[in-house]
């Protein structure tokens, strides 16, 4: 294995069709229109010299490196801002040139340290390599005049250093803090000779506006922003292209590694989803794979108040097998299940599903999407007959207005949100419905052009008040619905928006948003060009999630936004691989590939390959599993990868359910929460120890590869393939690549995908099949999957969580851009410097009624439990309305939170819960009380 | 009765709700049953047809009682 590098030809490529014929060094070479000469130059393998210039960077043509000569034409303009023209005759290399970049070139290190030797970046330095391009050989100047040698190192930031003393000014961090990021927390600050790099108005990075995406680090050409690894460990010797294991955006990386020690994970730019950008998860949150805390070793107890005991993994094995065996013997063979993780690889959700399915021999398997994107897989169903998203990330680069409703991109998918940024900074309008003022709404060179912010729980109301404007104002595109859509449908749905109780006027009180601002909205979105609608958890997690799904797609189908470039129903994915769990098969009533576990010949066709008669009735959902442990006809459980006492709502009644159980297991990379009330431990693998593929929110598959051995012995895959075996049950993978085969045997919309094609591809959205064998970047072009598109109406129905004299704010949660879901594996890196607990969010005027201060404890109460967390004041909420993030288990966020659900899927209505808030002293009693017995609960029995 | 079989009539009422702003009563009924074979695992439908014939279900609403009777 080799360090993969990746060729910088300078200027980003040009996307004209039509191309241009020109000679470089006596060569011809045609590209397409637009292209800069320095680009033409590199794609016919000529590196002209650059300092300020890199692709993923627009040409700047500060550094005075990169001249040439062209016929005709006086001076030595700038390759990289001078774009090709038909018959232009190119001189990159004479004696006049050689001489101008050697002059350049002394003069940068004229004002640079010379230690090389024992620079971080060494062997990783584009002006060192600059110096040897242009032949420098001596500088003139010396260090005797002004210099900047001395300058202060900023190692605030515990990912990477700015030292200033080598830094060339050539803007490349600058810009892409600005283009690639979109944050502009960088600036120049100074001029001429003072001129140097800055965070906002020379403050140190980490306390700075500075997002920590990396962006910069990756633009330097120097020293002068270096991963602190790097500086630790030195220059990485080889690498692998892999798949990040944080959000559903799925960025692609280049895993650098010093043998099998991780240097740093640097965004590639080859990668369809990422484009070479990262955040600081994927980008550097990655130290808790080699966290102290997490457990390598199996281990069992008798009782959930016992000490645990190391055990070796068969004992540990073998133990669990014979615990499932005996409560299926003692209770039936329904009284187990398992659920699969989003945040294990296809291959391994696919493994537990068929173990639940063919050695349990029930359908009691379910995933954590149930809490999360469930209603999405139902809604778009119905809608589309496709349980996914339409289009690709690249198809926001054609999108004019985009509606993003109950989604935070900047902080759950900030990649993505770089993506949308850049576009909006391009002219594209947006509409944000969200109770909160995300950073969407206004940040740098981002203004919303509306932001309906709408009272928690009234999704419904207001899409239906925005359908109300689109039909009776007459900006339905009529010649879609009539081509694309059932009509008896359209017109069942039009007739019910159309009401007047469906008028923006008439919801207004519902909404708390005036109806003009609905209105306007409404218009922008049917009328402005490619309107494409992005969704989060603000729109899944209600009792009306489904139906709130079911809306967008309707509002989609009625203005034609379905099938094109630039428009479309995008549901943002919160975990790395929730698309993938669904698809897998990890909902009780489904078989992979979303066939109904009811569907005889997609039973018969598995259970032919399987050996096994499958059960044709649904097995039990998350939520059900724990009512039917409570009503004691559930006792036991194979969770993997998913933290369900913290992630899931109403955490008494979580706890409840798991202490009615007889053997709960849990594989995982630490002692998380559920494992307080587990009685056997199974160690995980983290996503770097493994191979395997993983679904991203666009449905596409990629390729994780395995660039260390697994710390704990086993690829989780390897695990469940060892319960298998020990229930009886014949599983035979020596790789994940054959259960990718059997994946594809068995499910229609992954005919076509091998780890052979995705290695040529580097990634396949499904569906990928004969008909479409290099995958599906956009769906429903000619027609939507289940034939007519279908209109379902959509009638507002109020949540049964309501407000009142006891309970009278409106609690949602969320996440925030340094930590990831319930925090095992961000709040185990120094992520913690930006966000070391959760805090509510609460507006001033109801911070004022209660006398709370920001920085006060605060006690939050609901119908379901309580907690204490520290007050933040902030306009950032309307009044009435608090928010609060749920990743510290010492908060528990979800002690709060209630059993309410979505109709259809049971998703529980995180977004929703009727609470009061009142000043506290501290944590309250429940809080110490639980953190007591979770450390008691942690023990491990001393090994003799 | 349980806090959980109470659940299993809020579940089946919320169905009813949606698929009664669908069409006319029986159809909703028809799809509220459909639903629930589709996606309730079969001991929730027994203990809420348990529940039925015990006079437990009051709560039920007209739709979803007429779903459950459907299902038996």
């Amino acid at each position: 294995m080799s360090l993969i590098t990746e060729k910088d030809f300078g200027t980003p490529a040009s996307v004209a069709t039509e191309t241009v014929t020109l000679t470089i060094d006596g060569q011809a070479v045609t590209v397409p229109a637009g292209a800069s000469i320095m680009r033409a130059a590199g794609q016919m393998g000529t590196q002209i010299p650059k300092l300020c210039a890199t692709d993923m960077l627009d040409a700047f043509g500060s550094c005075r490196l990169c001249l040439v000569e062209i016929e005709g034409r006086a001076g030595t303009p700038a390759s990289c801002t001078t774009p090709v023209a038909n018959g232009m005759v190119v001189a990159t290399q004479t004696p006049k040139l050689a001489k101008l970049r050697k002059g350049v070139m002394e003069l940068y290190i004229s004002d640079h340290p010379l230690d090389c030797l024992t620079c971080a970046a060494n062997g990783d330095c584009e002006l060192q390599d600059m110096a040897g391009a242009v032949g420098l050989r001596e500088v003139r100047y010396g260090y005797q005049g002004h210099n900047h040698l001395n300058a202060a190192t900023d190692a605030s930031n515990p990912y990477f250093t700015y030292d200033p003393a080598k830094c060339i000014v050539c803007s490349r961090c600058v810009r892409a803090c600005e283009d690639v990021q979109g944050t502009f927390a960088l600036t120049i600050a100074g001029r001429g000779f003072g001129s140097r790099v800055s965070p906002g108005q020379s403050e140190l990075f980490l306390g700075s506006e500075c997002v920590s995406c990396g962006a910069c680090v990756q633009a330097c050409p120097t020293a002068t922003l270096t991963e602190t690894k790097v500086i630790e460990i030195g220059q990485p010797e080889h690498s692998a292209i892999t798949t990040c294991a944080y959000c559903g955006v799925g960025c692609t990386f280049k895993a650098e590694m010093r043998g099998e020690e991780l240097v740093r994970m640097v965004p590639y730019k080859d990668g369809k989803a990422n484009r070479g950008h990262s955040c600081v998860k994927g980008r550097f949150a990655w130290g808790y794979a080699t966290h102290r805390e997490r457990v390598l070793e199996p281990m069992i107890r008798a009782s959930t108040d016992d000490p645990w005991t190391v055990v070796s993994w068969d004992e540990a094995i073998s133990h669990t097998a014979s615990e499932f065996r005996r409560i299926q013997a003692k209770y039936g063979k329904d009284s187990v299940g398992g659920i699969t993780s989003s945040r294990c690889t296809n291959e391994e959700t696919f493994l537990v599903q068929k173990l639940i399915r063919a050695a349990f021999h029930n359908n009691n398997v379910d995933t954590c999407a149930r809490v999360c994107h469930s209603p999405t897989g139902y809604g778009l169903k119905t809608t589309f007959g496709a349980s996914a998203g339409t289009q690709d990330f690249d198809s926001v680069e054609h999108c004019d207005v985009m509606l993003v409703m109950g989604a935070n991109p900047t902080d759950a998918h900030p990649v993505f949100a770089s993506r949308m940024k850049k576009r909006l900074r391009q002219g594209a309008k947006l509409i944000v419905i969200d109770p909160r003022r995300i950073d969407l709404v206004r940040s740098a060179h981002i203004r919303a052009d509306h932001h309906l912010a709408l009272k928690p729980g009234t999704n419904v109301a207001m899409l239906d008040a925005i359908a109300h404007v689109i039909v009776t104002e007459g900006l339905v595109n009529e010649t879609y619905v009539r081509e694309r859509c059932d009509l008896e449908d359209f017109q069942h749905w039009a007739a019910f928006v159309a009401r007047p109780e469906n008028s923006p006027e008439a919801l207004e009180a519902v909404t708390g948003v005036a109806a003009q601002s609905v209105r306007a909205a409404a218009r922008l979105y049917a009328t402005g060009g490619n309107a494409a609608i992005y969704y989060g958890l603000g729109v899944t997690e209600h009792s009306q999630g489904s139906t709130t799904v079911m809306a967008i797609a309707n509002l989609a189908m009625a203005t034609g936004n379905i099938g094109r470039p630039g428009v479309g129903v995008n549901p943002l994915r919160g975990q790395n691989n929730v698309q993938g769990a669904c698809d897998m098969g990890s909902f009780p009533h489904e078989l992979s590939g979303y066939r109904h576990i009811s569907d005889e010949g997609a039973r018969n066709l598995f259970g032919a390959d399987w050996g096994v008669t499958l059960d044709a009735d649904p097995g039990l959902r998350i939520p059900n599993m724990l009512d039917a442990a409570i009503e004691g006809e559930f006792k036991g459980i194979y969770i993997q990868g998913e933290d369900i006492l913290q992630s899931d709502p109403n955490t008494k009644h979580v706890a409840a359910g798991l202490a009615a159980m007889e053997c709960v297991v849990v594989q995982d990379l630490f002692l998380n929460e559920t494992a307080n009330l587990a009685h056997v431990f199974l160690p995980g693998s983290t996503f770097l120890e493994k191979d395997g593929t993983f679904t991203n929110a666009e449905r596409r598959i990629q390729r994780v590869r395995r660039v260390m051995s697994p710390r704990n012995g086993y690829a989780d895959w390897e695990v469940t393939q060892m319960l298998a075996r020990a229930l009886g049950y014949p599983m035979d993978y020596q790789h994940p690549s054959q259960i990718m085969d059997e994946i594809a045997r068995l499910t229609p919309s992954f005919a076509g995908v091998s780890y052979d094609r995705l290695d040529a591809l580097g990634s396949i959205q499904w569906p990928c099949n004969e008909t479409a064998p290099e995958g599906t970047p956009l769906m429903h072009m000619e027609r939507f999957v289940r034939g007519l598109g279908r209109f379902v109406v959509t009638e507002y129905v109020p949540t049964d969580e309501k407000v009142g004299p006891r309970f009278p704010l409106l609690l949602t949660t969320g996440r925030i851009l340094s930590q990831y879901n319930v925090g095992a594996q961000t709040r185990r890196t120094e992520n913690a410097a930006w966000h070391e607990e959760d805090l509510l969010e609460i507006h001033p005027h109801d911070a004022e009624e209660r006398g709370v201060k920001s920085g006060d404890w605060v006690k939050l109460a609901s119908r379901a439990g309580e907690t204490a967390l520290r007050a933040k004041i902030t306009d950032r909420v309307a009044p009435g309305v608090v928010y609060t993030t749920f990743h510290h288990p010492l908060t528990q966020a979800n002690v709060i939170t209630t059993d309410f659900s979505d109709w259809a899927t049971n998703c529980p209505e995180y977004k929703v819960t009727a609470v009061q808030v009142s000043r506290g002293n501290g944590p309250v009693d429940w809080q110490i009380s639980y953190a007591e017995k979770a450390s008691r609960s942690r023990r491990i029995e001393a090994t003799s | 009765m349980s806090q959980t079989r109470e659940t299993l009539i809020t579940m089946a009422n919320q169905i009813a709700t949606f698929f009664q702003s669908q069409g006319a009563p029986d159809l909703a009924a028809r799809d509220t049953a459909q639903h629930i074979k589709d996606f309730w695992a079969p001991r929730m439908r027994r203990d809420l047809l348990d529940m039925i014939a015990a006079g437990e279900a009051q709560r039920l609403s007209p739709i979803a009682s007429d779903a459950m009777h459907r299902l038996k």
